[in-house]
């Protein structure tokens, strides 16, 4: 009798879950305003991109061209696939002390893998990830960028 | 020509008698049999495009997708595009692969999956046979599918092939018993084999609300098992991608692949009109008993939209628990049968007996 009292229980239980789970697909179906697919190319212009995605690397530059990169190539050393080349510059200021800067900042997008290690390890914040997500260009040799502008320097007040 | 939207059989007939008082018999039964072969293959082609297509709108918005949008208005010609990349692409034969067996066996499929579209009646007067055996037929011929299936993939001499037909065979041979058992519910309460008998049986109810509890548990036996003999989802392990890359049609390309991908839509349009002319009373409108007005109204729609209409439904609740319940494993397809389906089966059967004899039905 037990045994029978199972098996019943069993149908009816089995049956209960599969009714929760078509309940949970009919409330999407009937829903279609909720879809979470968008259709790129024609929502480009209201695109929003979420702010932790990792579309590039990207040296932020305030209003008067300056950035926060001293130069100091631990980006570089800590990049897994070497995807970042720095080329540094020494100045000499009025005082007449010579100061390493930043040359060039080399990035080489087409072997990034995203991994963020490099933006972690920046000590002064002066690279990050950025939203930009359409990369495809005609020629390679684009793919490798420098991140820091022509002519800009470095922040004041930026310590190594 | 007598042309009526609510009786297709002045139409036929005229067709009939047109063609009698110009040919000997002999011409017109050849001329007869080409146009019906005709008709079927049209209706099969465009409503096998128009399901692949509304399958896969209605798996998008199951999944909170938007499904093909980009070949047509909202994808509409999406499934033509996908034709016309089918046929233009070439078949191929694997290395070692049994020939003829391998050419043979999509036609199998597809053939059997005509025959038992012949049985099906789509309006008053729209039937190619009315046989007395009709379920009988459509039970017997739609087990022969099977074989198809199984030289496809012995044929392919590929592994996966083969395994998948294996699961395949082991799953149909199963499920065969359930559909039977339970289109045996309904004959008890219809009392005819003959499917036109069993519609015109439904005039005053439908079945399902004539044989009310074990009408409803057969309809569901029904559609489970017919989802199941059909192979699709959650009982596809015959062709799990995710396993087998395609199942028993792994090796096929082009038209042939086609064929089973054809023959697979026109099995879930077979199963739906099954259950709808068994449980749902075929093209006949909803009437309900003594509301005179309410029979009235609904006997304005011509028979071709109720049968539509009806088979739309099931085929929508089948993509339903298609689309939202996972793929069963191989052990657990044979036990929802043996130890569940089975049993209820038999004992709804004698539910079904002793409602009839008592005339407990509606």
């Amino acid at each position: 009798m037990k045994a029978i009292y199972n098996y019943i229980k069993e149908i009816l239980q089995g049956i209960w879950t599969l009714l929760t789970g078509m309940r949970v697909t009919a409330k999407y179906f009937f829903t279609p305003w909720k879809h979470v697919t968008q259709q790129y190319p024609e929502n480009r212009d209201t695109l929003k991109i979420a702010d932790r995605f990792r579309g590039e690397v990207i040296m932020p530059h305030n209003e008067n061209n300056e950035h926060k990169c001293t130069g100091c190539g631990i980006c570089e050393i800590n990049c897994p696939n070497g995807s970042i080349e720095i080329i540094t510059k020494t100045l000499v200021n009025e005082e007449g002390k010579k100061k390493r800067a930043i040359d060039q900042h080399i990035y080489h997008l087409g072997m990034c893998t995203f991994c963020n290690l490099c933006i972690k390890a920046c000590p002064t914040g002066a690279i990050v990830m950025g939203q930009r997500f359409e990369h495809a260009v005609w020629d390679r040799t684009l793919l490798t960028k420098v991140l820091n502008q022509p002519g800009s320097k470095i922040m004041e007040g930026v310590k190594e | 020509m007598a042309f009526n939207i609510y009786d297709f059989t002045t139409f036929t007939k005229s067709i009939h008698d047109g063609l009698s008082s110009q040919l000997s018999p002999t011409a017109v039964l050849a001329i007869e049999w080409t146009i019906v072969g005709l008709a079927y293959l049209l209706f099969v082609a465009l409503f096998g495009l128009f399901l692949v297509y509304a399958e896969r709108k209605v798996c998008a918005a199951f999944q909170q997708r938007l499904g093909p949008m980009r070949v047509g208005p909202w994808g509409l010609l999406q499934t033509i595009a996908d034709f016309i990349k089918l046929l233009m692409k070439e078949l191929i034969t694997p290395k070692n692969a049994d020939k003829f067996l391998y050419n043979l066996a999509p036609f199998i499929v597809i053939i059997v999956s005509f025959l038992v579209i012949s049985v099906i009646p789509f309006a008053p007067g729209l039937v190619t046979f009315d046989f007395d055996i009709g379920i009988f037929f459509v039970t017997a011929v739609s087990s022969v599918g099977v074989i198809g299936i199984l030289l496809a993939g012995w044929s392919s001499n590929n592994k996966y092939s083969l395994i998948g037909a294996m699961r395949s065979g082991a799953q149909i041979v199963s499920y065969e018993l359930s559909v039977g058992l339970s289109l045996i519910t309904m004959i008890i309460l219809a009392g005819t084999m003959q499917i036109s008998g069993i519609v015109e049986g439904q005039r005053d109810l439908w079945f399902i609300f004539k044989g009310h509890v074990p009408a409803v548990i057969a309809f569901f036996v029904f559609v489970i098992a017919g989802t199941a003999e059909t192979n699709r989802g959650p009982f596809d392990l015959a062709e799990a991608e995710s396993e087998l890359t395609a199942g028993f049609h792994t090796e096929y390309s082009g038209i042939k692949f086609a064929f089973f991908f054809l023959a697979e839509y026109i099995n879930l349009f077979i199963v739906a009109a099954m259950a709808t002319t068994v449980f749902l009373g075929g093209w006949m409108p909803l009437h309900f008993g003594d509301f005179e007005g309410f029979n009235q109204i609904m006997d304005l729609i011509p028979g071709l939209f109720w049968f539509f209409f009806k088979v739309l439904a099931v085929m929508f609740l089948m993509m339903w628990f298609k689309w939202t319940f996972p793929r069963l494993r191989v052990d657990q397809i044979l036990n929802l049968e043996w130890k569940y389906l089975l049993p209820i089966n038999l004992f709804n059967i004698l539910l079904m007996a002793a409602v009839v004899l008592f005339g407990l039905h509606f």
